[in-house]
């Protein structure tokens, strides 16, 4: 049972955030710009500490452990703007990620299989790739440390349709593996068609959640602008 | 009443300069300098020296601060203009000009060639810059010391002063250093008070976003440059006066830096206080373990580092941190209508100015 | 002396200065820190080998052997107890303590051994002074040594960056840190592995030194003047623009030398100059060091 639980105190981004994802299961985390979204999932990868609460994996307290132990416990993140290593070579991301691999299914030829439009360009640098297909490295450097959990912050930002549709078939190669998913996501459709559950937050604070199929899209999109419930949110500071 | 420019703000807020705990601090300072003016008729010649020297080592200090806390400009080569300061005196002396006029000439043109200078180096930042000035202060002390009419490498004397009888020249140097150290301490002073004191802070906190915010950041740094580079070359020649004798080596040498460097990070880096607390400290332990030799070097090298890792804010600043403790009004204080102070304090340490506006207790 | 000569003999020297820049040059790619305290590390590689020579009265090669891994280890503390703090604590603070840690360095070696000044070429075997003729044109023993340490030395470290493990990840630390982190590379111990990695090569250069001519404490700062020098000419990106700039360096000095003994530093120092001021030197401040 693999499961991330994470609650925080009074995060500037994030606030008394509580979140239960089940192993094997896809959690889309929506809302809008400067929702938190990218704090929390930084905090979950262990890149950002929070000032209060405790995150839990699969049973043990990690909210202390360094970011790069926590890969080797299994979280990986694809971070926003994919930030590869623009002086590397396809190849040289993908392997100095698994460099401290933790013996898994993935490696460098499989990723290269999952991806083909990356074959030709292995050993050219990152810098020189297009959009989509930075965004297929980066992807495939977190898959590179065989993750149990692995957390995607905005991989369809600034990518043409058809590099997008490309990324979430690979997506769903990943979720049929088993393997647990988190991802953030603007395009809400997207989310809610890849998503088992969804999790919207607004300044920082979780206004819903629930399982995809069964939300309308009219309460997502309340949610989403804050024009759900009595507190009126409005336009203030 | 106290009353200076105050904006009225919505909400009953308004924005002060001067605090009651500045205005006080800028009468007794004023205080200070009436009383030092007199000096030299009260004590003799030697504390009137000592003084100078303490005088002059607060010329660097400040000149350093400016640059390195104000600027994010870290010099580990001013000893180039105080060694210029010091050899063009002697220069024009040489030439018939009366020696301390020739002092403030020397460090103006110390400010001159920091000109040309600072279009190469600027292109420079960090590390880069630190190395880069000393090479320059290589540079100036391979060609002075080549120059056999100032002594070749090996040392010369101010002669100039002869003119004056012993006493009277400790007084007269006293004098013009307090002067320029009056001058150059209302000249940073002002620069920080005014739009070039905001903008060199944003500079420092985040040079390309205060780029981006239109700020000219090559230009604010050349003006700090520069007057640093002219307040380090009248320190030069001050110095010149209170000891008469140079030599290439030590004039021009690097532990000039050593030295500011620790009265700046003792005293509080990029607080306009700071610097002349560090400077005090400095005189305070030259003067009681000066001759201890190697060993005093590494308790100032280790004291140095010591601060930069965990005090990195210096005496100063940690006692600004807790009190909020701002003698001279470089920054903005925000006020509640009602209330007294203390307020949130903006301040010139780098702090932002304070956007909440909360309810100070 | 020909011509020939004197511009061989500056080469051998720039591959003297390629590897006492070598370090620096590493230090700051990696972790944008130069280190100002790097002259007087060298020093203390001299004078270590030469406190063995002297009580063993083994060659200064073999002393080596034993100086460089103390000195690696000393890197690693080093990062660990001085730069790690310093690099968080912000852009600036790793001026200021490797200052500090100069000053101490120095101080230290002053009141330990006086301000004599020693030489371990003595104790080279004659190789301090042998040379090479060919055709008219001299080639010294102790020069080539040097210059072909260099080039092994930039030579492994490129392999080392480019096809290891964990030269890539160095590389990946020093493009960006944060990612790195969060595809499990330890930045940290990246990170101290280069600062040792770079200690030992300037204590390398410091036995060097020492044995080509003379050392004393305050020798240090010269040291790091040159070092830097020599990265600046030859850009802060790849080994080679290292070896490329101690060989300009070296050869500005020797001409300088030529036609004025007390040019020799000067005309290093102008050329350095010259290259910060061209259109070239505004682009250098720019550079990342991508290795």
């Amino acid at each position: 049972m693999r499961s991330i639980d994470a609650q925080f105190g009074l995060l500037k981004a994030v606030r008394r955030v509580s979140l239960t994802v089940e192993a094997g299961e896809t959690r889309a985390l929506i809302g809008a710009n400067g929702a938190g979204k990218t704090t929390l999932l930084r905090t979950i990868a262990g890149a950002h500490r929070p000032t209060g609460g405790s995150i839990v994996f699969d049973g043990t307290d990690v909210t202390r452990v360094p970011v790069h132990r926590r890969v080797e416990m299994g979280i990986a993140l694809v971070p926003e703007g994919r930030r590869l290593f623009p002086g590397l070579s396809v190849e040289e991301n993908l392997s100095v990620a698994g460099g401290h691999r933790r013996g898994g299914y993935w490696t460098v030829e499989r990723v290269l299989e999952l991806f083909p439009i990356l074959q030709e360009r292995r050993r050219h640098r990152a810098a020189t790739l297009s959009g989509g297909e930075q965004q297929a490295t980066a992807i495939g450097r977190a898959l590179m440390c065989n993750p149990r959990l692995i957390l995607l912050d905005e991989v369809s930002l600034g990518l043409a349709p058809r590099a997008v549709a490309g990324v979430y078939e690979s997506l769903r190669t990943l979720v049929s593996g088993g393997t647990t998913v988190v991802l953030v996501e603007q395009d809400l459709s997207r989310a809610l068609s890849v998503a088992s559950r969804v999790t919207c937050l607004l300044h920082g604070e979780v206004v819903l959640e629930g399982v995809a199929s069964e939300l309308t899209r009219e309460q997502v999109i309340a949610a989403y602008f804050g024009t759900y419930g009595a507190t009126a949110v409005g336009a203030t500071s | 009443m106290i009353h200076t420019r105050s904006a009225q703000l919505a909400g009953g807020f308004h924005v002060q300069r001067w605090t009651r705990l500045s205005v006080g601090s800028g009468v007794a300072t004023l205080a200070l300098i009436a009383f030092l003016v007199i000096v030299p008729f009260l004590f003799g010649a030697d504390v009137t020296q000592q003084l100078t020297t303490l005088l002059i080592l607060v010329i660097l200090a400040v000149m350093w601060n400016a640059l390195a806390g104000y600027g994010g400009l870290i010099s580990v080569g001013q000893q180039a203009f105080i060694g210029l300061g010091a050899y063009g005196t002697i220069f024009l002396t040489q030439h018939g000009i009366t020696p301390y006029l020739a002092m403030i000439v020397a460090g103006l043109i110390a400010g001159v060639i920091a000109l040309p200078t600072s279009l190469i180096m600027l292109r420079l930042r960090g590390g880069q810059f630190a190395i880069g000035m000393w090479v320059v202060a290589e540079v100036f002390g391979i060609l002075v010391s080549l120059d056999s009419s100032l002594g070749g490498g090996t040392g010369i004397s101010l002669n100039g002063l002869d003119q004056y009888a012993p006493g009277y020249r400790q007084a007269y140097t006293f004098w013009l250093t307090l002067a320029c150290a009056t001058l150059l301490l209302g000249l940073v002073f002002l620069l920080l008070r005014r739009r070039i004191g905001a903008s060199l802070q944003a500079v420092r906190d985040d040079e390309d976003a205060a780029a981006s915010l239109g700020v000219n950041v090559v230009r604010s740094k050349r003006v700090l440059f520069v007057v640093a580079a002219a307040g380090c070359g009248i320190a030069g020649a001050l110095y010149l006066a209170n000891t008469l004798f140079i030599q290439t080596p030590s004039v021009f040498g690097v532990q000039w830096t050593a030295y500011m460097l620790f009265m700046v990070l003792v005293g509080g880096l990029g607080t306009f206080e700071g610097p002349i607390l560090g400077a005090i400290i400095f005189y305070l332990i030259q003067t009681q373990f000066g001759d201890s030799g190697a060993w005093y070097f590494v308790g100032l090298g280790g004291v140095a580092i010591a601060f930069a890792l965990f005090l990195p804010n210096g005496i100063w600043g940690a006692i600004d941190r807790r009190l909020h403790l701002r003698l001279l009004p470089v920054g903005y204080t925000l006020r509640t209508a009602a209330a007294p102070p203390p307020a949130v304090a903006g301040d010139a340490a780098g702090k932002p100015p304070p956007l909440a506006m909360e309810d100070q207790p | 002396m020909t011509w020939i000569n004197v511009l061989l003999q500056g080469v051998l020297l720039g591959g003297f200065y390629a590897l006492l820049a070598c370090g620096l040059s590493l230090m700051f790619g990696v972790m944008r820190i130069i280190n100002l305290a790097h002259g007087d590390i060298a020093v203390v590689g001299a004078y270590l080998v030469w406190v063995i020579v002297n009580q063993t009265s083994i060659s200064p090669f073999l002393a080596a052997l034993i100086v460089l891994p103390v000195m690696w280890i000393a890197g690693y503390a080093m990062y660990v107890l001085l730069l790690e703090r310093s690099r968080r604590a912000g852009q600036l603070v790793p001026l200021l303590t490797t200052f500090g840690l100069a000053i101490v360095i120095e101080n230290v070696l002053l009141q330990v051994f006086s301000p004599d000044v020693h030489s371990l070429g003595s104790t080279a075997g004659g190789l301090a002074t042998a040379s090479a003729t060919f055709g008219g044109v001299s080639i010294s023993a102790l020069g080539s040594l040097t210059f072909g340490t260099a080039v092994i030395v930039l030579a492994a470290l490129q392999l080392f960056l480019s096809r290891t493990n964990a030269g890539r990840e160095m590389r990946a630390t020093a493009q960006d840190p944060d990612a790195a982190q969060l595809v499990g590379i330890n930045a940290r111990a990246v990170y101290a592995r280069a600062t040792a990695i770079a200690v030992a090569i300037a204590a390398l250069g410091g036995i060097f030194l020492a044995i080509r001519s003379t050392f004393d404490p305050s020798t240090g700062p010269t040291q790091l003047i040159f070092a830097f020098e020599a990265v600046v000419i030859g850009g802060f990106g790849s080994p080679w623009g290292t070896l490329l700039g101690g060989v300009v360096l070296g050869v500005a000095q020797v001409v300088g030398e030529q036609i004025n003994p007390q040019y020799a530093i000067l005309f290093g120092h102008l050329v350095f100059l010259a290259v910060l001021a061209s259109p070239r030197g505004g682009i250098l401040a720019r550079r990342a060091g991508e290795a």
